[in-house]
């Protein structure tokens, strides 16, 4: 006996005396948005395909100069800035832990973004999934685990965020932005599918 | 174009109980590193699967939790730590923690490390450590200062690469 040898993608089947079928890899790299010296208002990711499942967006990103220590990381999607997303925070500030929400919202918050004032080397960062992005027959729900730490007595958090935007609508387009400030240089985003089975 | 991503870069299995476990030689060709640890300490071990990286053991790391035990929840920050404590292991459940290293190869920026953990006896934890050091992270090393990780516990290292 010898063994088959083929490949699918970048995935081998291995097997003995018959072929053995391997699904290619179901995560893929869609976009990435890096922002660059002088920094910039958002970052978007337009002309998404509904070819997956789910969505992933993974991202570390700071603001401009806002002397307010961090402002909240927004969401808005197919270009939506009516009041038709919900936002519930789950929070850790060192020292306690506390819950929030809020309804009626024109954007959901995704995570922390610090400001450069107090470091230029220290990010937030979040990784965040929207699942069934592209179905039409559901309303979508986020779920972010979010964070900034700064070795700081007073600065820093550690978040979990939901987020639900009211509109059965498949999703092609995301918004991401600092709440009335600008994303900083090295601030990055980069959005993944992650395939259903077809 | 979309392209494939989420590889599998190193997996550990414990074979002789030990206070640190390391996967070296991690290449700086992905965005993001993604660890599972599943499994146990060594009897009477309660608390924490803690990272370092790059072999630094100076007072380099701070982390802040977020813990929950089931009826109350807390919240704590450690500064100036020689590990990054944001993970959990016990040694009476199988536990599991996931971490996520964003941007790790970057030379620009100070690690942030999201965390989740989970173990049998309802404690949940969500994490955020950091390390003040702008070089890309090769290793990765789990540790415990007051116990061993046990036998059957295991690491799997995955990269994810952004286009």
């Amino acid at each position: 006996m010898s063994p088959i040898l083929d490949s699918i993608g970048s995935v081998k089947a291995y097997g003995w005396g018959s072929f053995v079928a391997v699904a290619p890899p179901a995560f893929e790299s869609i976009a990435t948005v890096s922002v660059g010296s002088g920094g910039q208002a958002y970052a978007e990711f337009t002309v998404i395909p509904s070819t997956y499942k789910h969505l992933q967006i993974r991202a570390i990103a700071k603001v401009v100069n806002n002397n307010a220590i961090a402002v909240n990381g927004l969401m808005q999607f197919n270009s939506d800035t009516g009041s038709n997303y919900a936002r519930h925070l789950l929070d850790g500030n060192g020292s306690s832990a506390s819950a929030s929400g809020s309804s009626n919202q024109t954007s959901i918050v995704v995570c922390p973004f610090p400001d450069n004032n107090l470091s230029t080397l220290m990010f937030g960062s979040f990784v965040l999934d929207i699942p069934d992005y592209a179905n039409t027959s559901k309303y979508k729900t986020i779920r972010s685990l979010s964070a900034y730490e700064m070795n700081n007595a007073t600065y820093g958090a550690i978040r979990l965020y939901s987020g639900l935007w009211k509109n059965t609508n498949a999703i092609t387009s995301i918004k991401i932005y600092g709440d009335g400030k600008n994303l900083d240089q090295y601030s990055s985003f980069a959005l993944y599918g992650i395939k259903g089975v077809e | 174009m979309p392209t494939p991503t989420y590889n599998c870069i190193a997996t550990r299995t414990v074979e002789t109980a030990a206070a640190t476990i390391t996967i070296e030689s991690i290449p700086a060709t992905f965005t993001d590193l993604i660890l599972i640890v599943q499994g146990t300490l060594s009897s009477g071990g309660t608390g924490s699967a803690e990272i370092r990286v790059n072999g630094d053991t100076g007072s380099n790391y701070s982390a802040t939790q977020l813990d929950g035990g089931g009826s109350t929840a807390a919240s704590y920050r450690d500064r100036n730590t020689t590990s990054s404590n944001i993970g959990i292991l016990r040694s009476s459940e199988q536990s599991n923690s996931i971490f996520h290293f964003q941007n790790y190869a970057n030379t620009t920026t100070y690690k942030t490390i999201l965390a989740r953990g989970n173990d049998g006896l309802g404690y949940i934890r969500a994490a955020v450590g950091l390390w003040r050091n702008t070089n890309a992270i090769n290793s990765i090393s789990i540790y415990n200062s007051s116990y061993t990780f046990a036998v059957g516990t295991t690491l799997s290292l995955y990269g994810i690469k952004a286009e």
